[in-house]
């Protein structure tokens, strides 16, 4: 079984690693810069991978959430406190990306639109819910609430995807052709997609490792009752 | 608008990216061990508690 992880840990991590060198040599000298914004639009190849990646990982944990409400299994839980985290990390990343480049197109490092206020709302969403499962001890009423919690973070996700269309402030309308935006030139989009693969697959390294983790506190607690109940 | 700053920020974006997930990596690494000398101690208790 450890075996079979292991294997699937150093593929993952040789897909990722070679995605990203193929990626990284195509963006940075084959693709041009973009002609109105210059080299800051690369950006873009991290900035949108990472929110696909981390809004893929919250509706993963929406189901496992779910999952465990129908259930009753803490490792349904486990697995969506793992992929939460993970996602959240990502999010992180949109945040401090999407400020950078701002503060070059914009001149200002935030602005409150209805883009990044909901971002922010979801990230803090997020944010509560792993607080909330350090706050509560007892593992099913964690992992019920938890649950409740991922729930309604999807919603908010929901509302973040939707908030340029429904709004127009200051972050650019759709972009992407997948979502009926202009497109990019030539050659420039595919490797969005291209690196949203390599995120995906470093996500999936960390929440093997971070579920592997949940599973041993869980071990560690009922090594702990058993110790109490001597 | 194309100036040297744009080359500087987009090098601080990609940096940013990378430091946010090099730190996500450390913390887990450090949750690791610390679990791993955590159910050690633990088995080590329950094997004196038998």
């Amino acid at each position: 079984m450890t075996q079979t992880r292991d294997r699937i840990l150093f593929v993952l991590a040789a897909v990722c690693a070679v995605l990203l060198c193929v990626d990284f040599y195509k963006i940075f000298l084959i693709l041009p810069d973009e002609a109105n914004q210059g080299a800051i639009y690369r950006i873009v190849y991290v900035h949108v991978p990472s929110i696909f990646t981390g809004f893929t990982g919250f509706f993963v944990a929406l189901a496992a959430s779910g999952a465990y409400l129908v259930t009753g299994k803490l490792k349904y839980d486990a697995f969506a406190a793992a992929v939460t985290e993970v996602s959240l990390a990502f999010a992180t990343i949109v945040l401090a990306t999407g400020m950078i480049w701002g503060r070059i197109i914009w001149g200002i490092w935030w602005a409150w639109d209805a883009r990044l206020t909901t971002m922010l709302v979801c990230w803090l969403i997020y944010a509560g819910y792993l607080m909330l499962r350090r706050a509560i001890d007892e593992p099913t009423q964690r992992a019920r609430l938890s649950a409740v919690v991922s729930i309604f973070g999807c919603v908010d996700i929901l509302i973040v995807w939707k908030s340029i269309e429904w709004w127009r402030t200051q972050h650019p309308a759709p972009v992407l052709s997948v979502r009926d935006g202009g497109g990019m030139g030539p050659g420039m989009e595919a490797p969005i997609y291209w690196n949203w693969l390599a995120f995906m697959c470093l996500a999936a390294i960390l929440v093997m490792v971070r579920t592997r983790q949940e599973q041993r506190s869980r071990e560690i607690d009922s090594l702990r009752r058993m110790a109490h109940s001597y | 608008m194309i100036d040297a700053r744009n080359f500087t920020y987009m090098f601080y974006g990609f940096a940013a990216a990378f430091v946010i997930l090099v730190v996500y990596v450390v913390s887990l690494a450090l949750r690791e061990r610390k679990l791993i000398h955590e159910i050690d101690r633990v088995r080590r208790m329950v094997e004196r508690e038998k």
